[in-house]
């Protein structure tokens, strides 16, 4: 494979995963009757990824979620949606393929789909720009988010994203502008939504596609203002102390679910999402059918007050004497 | 090998300009040397070149508002410690440093005041206080000062000034732009205006919220304004960034600005934009002459 297939403290996982093939392929070869030792080491292989997955630090959440394996927003289009009808282009500059679109069906109902996608490899990479969106990326969801309320369908983003570009092109078509007015328009919005963040929540970039009636996240995602590497390099002047960087910002969804900043965590397969694409993509499923559920019987009004109120609260603060 | 040579003699200072601090300034950008007195009388514009030198927030509440109009909003709010964040020195007491340095206590002063007599809520950043990043507080007071202006049916001007995010305040410190943009949202289908005044520098998550959502985008001539800061730009695309690149005049160009307003001018401008927008007759100034005088 060419890109990594494992990360650093999935090593022991990977080598029990090749034991398993290597024992399949013999016993396929020669007719032998393998069984007795597979079941021990599917057995090794569940309690070591238990043990490895039960208690990821915030560092190590920040590489599953950044997993070259971990499934993007067009595979779950494919497995968690049917129907699914690509729609491009911002009608202004240009089609930004960091941001995917278009109508989908969950569980038969038609809904808007949009989010960030990321490329498996260095050529798609290239064509996805690493899932950072430029202004026009932003503007073609904002049209599609507008095209949604216009037909009262949900609406439903993925958010994968390391942030918007940085970049003179971004700088000179508005980076801010588009962000800022994706933000005012999804609080307005008289359709309901759900936000899931599926990996990365890089900053403004992700909050672009996160102001939602309800917002979730797989259980290894993480969601934060900065990344772990950037906090470091200007809080502790130091690219070094991301681990330290990444725990005092308190990015995984478990933190922000007690913060209050998100509403759910969608669980993972024990070995995280990358280890099960369809299992992942089928507690997606669940878990947006529930929340839609929810928030489709509610008025327009008292969908939009719910969503004002929730923002209104975020944040901490006292009354000084 | 060169068989002559220029004889090397240190090149010498002839004008060095050092002043007591208290009372000349010199100016950055054409280094005229300014008597402290009359800078102000100017509002910190250099009287030689026009050049903007920073005005603290203060200044920006008497530029506007009308002389004994103002009267503070939640001046007593202030920043909780909602992750318990240390980095190199703990939060609370970066915090701390800051409150004893600072008037107002946060890196917001809200209010309300009138402008040649139009009721108006105001909120001034201050880019004085760590960097007038943009934590609970600021998003909070920025989003109670929409909520009066909503009730009072007046125009909500903010001056931006900010680094960005206060990353001390993590996700908290995100959540401020939706919060902020959810207020102005409600204002502008309630068709209440919203004047954003951009000032040096505006960056980071105050760009992408309340500071590009004005309906009417106005900035200081020369500020730094910005998603990204030039030195992320720099070290993502590795090139320098060109001549100019974030200037306000590099927004106007690039459509992302109404207008570039010289500091000395800003108030009769605004007035006259809340005028249209207000549905209200022209100002005195431009007026027709009044068949009673």
């Amino acid at each position: 494979m060419a890109t990594v297939a494992h990360l650093d403290f999935e090593r022991a996982i990977a080598e029990v995963e090749e034991q398993i093939g290597n024992l399949r392929d013999m016993a396929r070869e020669r007719g032998l009757d393998v069984s007795s030792e597979l079941r021990s080491l599917e057995r090794k292989l569940h309690g070591l990824k238990q043990d490895t997955f039960r208690n990821l630090s915030p560092i190590e959440r920040v590489q599953v979620a950044r997993h070259p394996r971990r499934p993007y927003t067009l595979d779950y289009l494919q497995l968690a949606f049917t129907d699914f009808v690509e729609l491009h282009g911002d009608r202004q500059f240009r089609d930004d393929a960091s941001i995917v679109g278009g109508w989908a069906r969950l569980e038969g109902e038609s809904v808007m789909v949009i989010g960030q996608q990321k490329g498996r490899d260095m050529k798609e990479n290239l064509n996805r720009n690493f899932g950072m969106p430029h202004p026009e990326g932003y503007r073609k969801a904002l049209r599609l988010m507008k095209l949604a309320e216009k037909f009262k369908r949900p609406l439903v983003t993925l958010i994968d994203t390391p942030g918007a570009y940085p970049g003179i092109g971004a700088e000179e078509r508005g980076q801010g502008e588009a962000i800022a007015r994706n933000l005012r328009e999804m609080a307005a919005l008289t359709i309901p939504s759900v936000a899931v963040i599926i990996g990365e929540g890089g900053s403004g970039g992700a909050l672009a596609l996160g102001v939602a009636d309800r917002v979730l996240m797989l259980e290894n995602g993480i969601y934060s203002v900065i990344s772990p590497e950037g906090c470091a390099a200007i809080l502790w002047k130091s690219g070094n102390e991301r681990e330290k960087a990444a725990t005092a910002m308190k990015i995984t969804a478990e933190d922000l679910k007690g913060l209050g900043v998100i509403d759910d965590i969608v669980p993972e397969p024990t070995g995280g999402a990358h280890s099960d694409w369809e299992e992942t993509a089928g507690a997606l499923r669940d878990a947006l059918v529930r929340h839609l559920g929810e928030l489709t019987p509610l008025p327009v009004e008292e969908l939009r007050r719910r969503r004002w109120a929730k923002y209104m609260a975020m944040g901490e603060w006292r009354t000084a004497r | 090998m060169a068989w002559f040579r220029k004889p090397k003699t240190r090149l010498q200072a002839t004008d060095r300009r050092d002043l007591p601090g208290d009372v000349w300034e010199k100016c950055p950008s054409c280094g005229e040397i300014i008597y402290r007195e009359k800078l102000k009388e100017n509002w910190n514009v250099c009287p030689e070149c026009g050049h903007h030198m920073r005005l603290p927030a203060t200044g920006y509440i008497g530029l506007l508002l009308d002389d004994g109009s103002f009267r503070e909003y939640d001046r007593a709010l202030r920043s909780g410690d909602p992750l318990g964040f240390t980095d190199l020195k703990p939060y609370r007491e970066r915090l701390a440093a800051a409150e004893r340095k600072s008037a107002h206590g946060e890196a917001v002063i809200t209010g309300e005041g009138t402008m040649d007599g139009i009721p108006v809520c105001l909120g001034v950043m201050d880019f004085s206080f760590i960097g007038g990043s943009m934590g609970s507080v600021v998003g909070e007071k920025l989003a109670r000062a929409g909520l009066r202006a909503l009730e009072k049916r007046a125009p909500l001007l903010i001056v931006c000034a900010s680094g960005g995010a206060r990353m001390m305040e993590g996700i908290f410190s995100l959540m401020q732009m939706a919060k902020t943009s959810a207020v102005l949202a409600q204002l502008a289908e309630e068709g209440i205006p919203y004047v954003a005044i951009l000032t040096d520098p505006t960056t980071g998550g105050v760009t992408a919220s309340y500071a590009m959502l004005g309906d009417v985008n106005l900035a200081e001539p020369g500020a730094l304004i910005g998603f990204a800061g030039p030195r992320v730009i720099e070290q993502t695309i590795k090139q320098e960034l060109p001549e100019g690149f974030q200037t306000s005049e590099f927004l106007l160009e690039h459509g992302m600005l109404d207008q570039i307003v010289d500091r000395r001018r800003m108030k009769p401008d605004i007035v006259q934009l809340l005028r249209h927008m207000l549905g209200l007759p022209a100002p005195d100034e431009f007026a027709l002459p009044s068949p009673a005088a």
